[in-house]
């Protein structure tokens, strides 16, 4: 396999990401979407490391992006918690009491 | 500058010296060389190629390596199947004799031996239900994640000296991982069945194992840090020797990790005291309330085979993998290196290792029965104050420990070269060409109880 | 077809599968489910791409512990059984439009550069070189063994370029973004556990 066709896969979890975070209504389903963006991100990352001279960087990076979305995915989910609580709703519509 | 210079940070320069005045006295003499072709999945492919060749059969590599990964579907999904069969035959049997009872005596003759069988055909002939209620796809996928995650984790583990499906680098990383899978399965069960007691079962086993994670995965570092590798089969070949070897007598703190981690590892493929997510006394079934049949089974399959995942991982972490402690293994394998035995001898040396391994592994299980109907059943609270509070708390004291004891027991003039203590694995280095080795450093190197005859050593600066 | 090309097809039909139904999915739980499809498989292809180490971080860390994370999420705050916040069938449209757009620009221009002229002209870096103080374990580096690598480099210190041939210079590791990731992730537990507490909810007949 070539490197394209890697890159290929990550554009296709990327985009999917991107309508993902775009369409749901439900914060988690946002928050869903993030997660499949970073993941074709890493993808990306890991299969330039195999491919190109780049070497071990990609994968260290890749590893980064991987705990950061665990902390992001910590955060949000305790600000979604937290929304909740006062919304007794996680319709990201409902978020809007600072429209003006 | 010299870069190579800077490797004299990595390698700490006193684990060499130990290395090289205990050695000489302890552990037999093992080639990496001789030992590679019996090592990994790879390996079977190139052997399955070889003959194919030798035969003149048609074939290529996908060809040979789709075979030999097939073989190893074959005897993992044998074993993930028996061993089940046996172990709940044993659990029965256990609980019936530590309750004063006999457990099953006709199905198969003497013992009830066939009685798990039996049950498996009933099994399979029961309706499959669908709750109305439940969501469908999910209820119908949920066991099958399970049984996945747990089957997948024995992809890394090794069942003896070399054999293991893949012989992954991260092989103990990897199988913690995968068991950690298990636990999406259940939630979904849980969630999916429609049903509040399946609901409060899926939420307690999801709170429950991701906190016991934490002091698992940590406890099981402890002896990594000792041996320098989260390769299994290299944690294996370093305990070597007497059963003073084993890693749990390596320093104290092994040894109470082994304790701490057995419990932690219980809780984890969630065996009571803390099976909090099936208490049949409070949630009916727990997560498997609405399950029936097969798909019932296969979540008792899996649990079943997780018991032996967690404890082969605590034999090969802190008891020595597969050898017996008293050295006949490494008798034996003197021997078939002497007297070239060939591929043969060897196998059948591995043979004897698999079967000291799989009654170590079978040992812990039963422990982990024994306890199971020995103890009551804490409260959820209790299990989740516990894992918090205690063992998370002790499990960092002691990998902090496991980190600073060496550098302790080296700072004590009288016993850095008197006290048993080996070197990390990571100093082994593996050279594929033998002649590029210097004869003043093979010299050395001969003598060490690893599994690599040869060794480079680094930033001592004879190189540079 | 060769083993990898198959485990390679077979791996990114399901990651990209399992991501767009995570898209069309309306069921919060079901989204939930695809996603570790998708994040499972995807963890294979990185098997594929020689990163052993990251692999298995993926599994354990993301679809182990990220993921029972949201699932978690989802069961706190369904307001009732399977809940669905329905897309509208005009978004969905106007949303598909969109995307074939973007991933038809992302494709072409994936599809539009010589990568092997490419990567034959970068030399920013090494490979991953084979010298032996990195080829530790029963496999190379090449072939995945790179846990041995990776922790050296986020200690600092990068042997797999330094000990290369004709190095001059010593290369930097990953020791401070590794400490920077360390203290991140205190803050984030912190906070994340201050944002979740439980709040006391005031009935208005209460107070």
């Amino acid at each position: 396999m070539d490197l394209s066709s890697y890159l290929l896969v990550g554009a296709v979890l990327f985009v999917a990401g991107v309508v993902c975070m775009a369409t749901k209504r439900n914060g988690i389903g946002v928050l869903m979407g993030v997660e499949l963006v970073l993941n074709g991100a890493n993808i990306n990352f890991v299969a330039f490391a195999n491919y190109t001279k780049l070497g071990l960087d990609g994968q260290v990076i890749s590893l980064f992006v991987i705990v950061m979305a665990a902390a992001e995915a910590a955060v949000a989910l305790a600000i979604a918690l937290s929304f909740y609580n006062n919304h007794l709703t996680i319709d990201v519509d409902q978020a809007n009491q600072l429209q003006g | 500058m010299n870069p190579a210079s800077t490797f004299g940070i990595v390698q700490p320069a006193f684990s060499r010296e130990g290395a090289c005045s205990l050695c000489a006295t302890q552990g037999p003499t093992r080639n990496l060389n001789d030992m590679m072709p019996l090592i990994a999945a790879n390996s079977l492919g190139e052997y399955v190629l070889e003959s194919l060749l030798y035969w003149k059969l048609p074939g290529n590599e996908s060809i040979a390596f789709t075979i030999a990964a097939l073989i190893h579907v074959v005897l993992i999904l044998t074993f993930f199947g028996v061993a089940p069969l046996i172990f709940i035959w044993l659990e029965r049997k256990v609980a019936g004799r530590i309750q004063d009872r006999l457990g099953p005596t006709r199905v198969g003759g003497r013992f009830g031996w066939l009685q798990t069988l039996a049950d498996g055909v009933k099994l399979i002939q029961k309706e499959d239900l669908c709750p109305a209620d439940a969501d469908r796809m999910l209820f119908r996928m949920s066991p099958y994640l399970v049984f996945v995650a747990s089957f997948g984790a024995f992809i890394a583990l090794p069942f003896g000296n070399g054999f293991v499906v893949q012989n992954l680098e991260v092989g103990l990383f990897f199988m913690l991982a995968l068991m950690s899978l298990e636990v999406l399965g259940v939630v979904f069960a849980g969630y999916s069945s429609g049903s509040k007691w399946a609901l409060f079962g899926g939420m307690r086993e999801a709170a429950q194992v991701v906190s016991y994670e934490i002091p698992m995965a940590i406890c099981a570092l402890v002896p990594v840090i000792a041996t320098g590798s989260l390769n299994l089969v290299e944690v294996g070949h370093f305990q070597a020797g007497g059963f003073w070897n084993w890693l749990i007598f390596q320093n104290p703190f092994t040894f109470v990790a082994f304790f701490v981690y057995f419990t932690v590892a219980t809780a984890s493929v969630k065996r009571a005291p803390f099976d909090l997510a099936e208490a049949e006394s409070e949630l009916v079934a727990g997560f498997h309330t609405e399950y029936s049949g097969i798909r019932w089974s296969y979540f008792f399959m899996a649990e079943y085979a997780s018991m032996f995942a967690v404890s082969g991982i605590a034999v090969f972490l802190f008891l020595g993998g597969w050898y017996d402690g008293v050295g006949i293994i490494e008798s034996l394998d003197r021997f078939v290196s002497v007297n070239g035995c060939g591929w043969l001898g060897q196998y059948s040396v591995n043979v004897i290792g698999l079967a000291i391994f799989i009654a170590k592994g079978t040992s812990l299980v039963f422990f982990q029965m024994w306890v199971r109907w020995t103890l009551p059943r804490l409260r959820i609270d209790q299990v989740m104050m516990t894992c918090l509070k205690y063992l998370l708390p002790i499990s960092c004291v002691l990998f902090l420990g496991a980190t600073v004891w060496p550098l302790f027991l080296y700072s004590l003039p009288m016993t850095a070269k008197q006290t048993d203590v080996r070197p990390p694995m990571g100093n082994r280095v593996y050279n594929p060409k033998p002649a590029a080795v210097k004869p003043s450093e093979k010299s050395h190197s001969t003598s060490h109880p690893a599994p690599s005859a040869v060794i480079i050593k680094e930033g001592s600066g004879k190189e540079a | 077809m060769t083993g990898h090309q198959f485990l390679f097809w077979v791996f990114a039909a399901v990651t990209c599968g399992g991501a767009i139904a995570v898209v069309l999915t309306q069921n919060v739980v079901r989204m939930a489910f695809w996603l570790i499809v998708s994040l499972g498989a995807s963890a294979g292809l990185f098997f594929l791409l020689n990163a052993d180490f990251v692999g298995t971080a993926q599994l354990l860390v993301y679809v182990g512990g990220t993921l029972v994370l949201l699932v978690f999420g989802v069961m706190l705050t369904a307001s009732g059984p399977f809940s669905k916040m329905q897309t509208r069938p005009g978004e969905l449209f106007l949303a598909g439009i969109v995307a074939f757009l973007l991933l038809g620009l992302l494709g072409s221009s994936v599809c539009s550069v010589d990568w092997d002229r490419v990567v034959a002209s970068t030399n920013a870096g090494q490979p991953i070189t084979t010298h032996h103080a990195l080829n530790q374990g029963y496999n190379r580096p090449e072939e995945g063994n790179t846990g041995h690598p990776l922790g050296m480099a986020f200690l600092g210190m990068r042997p797999d370029r330094d000990l290369a041939p004709g190095t001059k210079t010593l290369s930097t590791g990953y020791l401070l973004p590794f400490e920077i990731a360390s203290v991140h992730l205190l803050v984030v537990l912190i906070g994340a556990a201050y944002l979740a507490r439980a709040k006391r909810r005031i009935h208005p007949n209460e107070s």
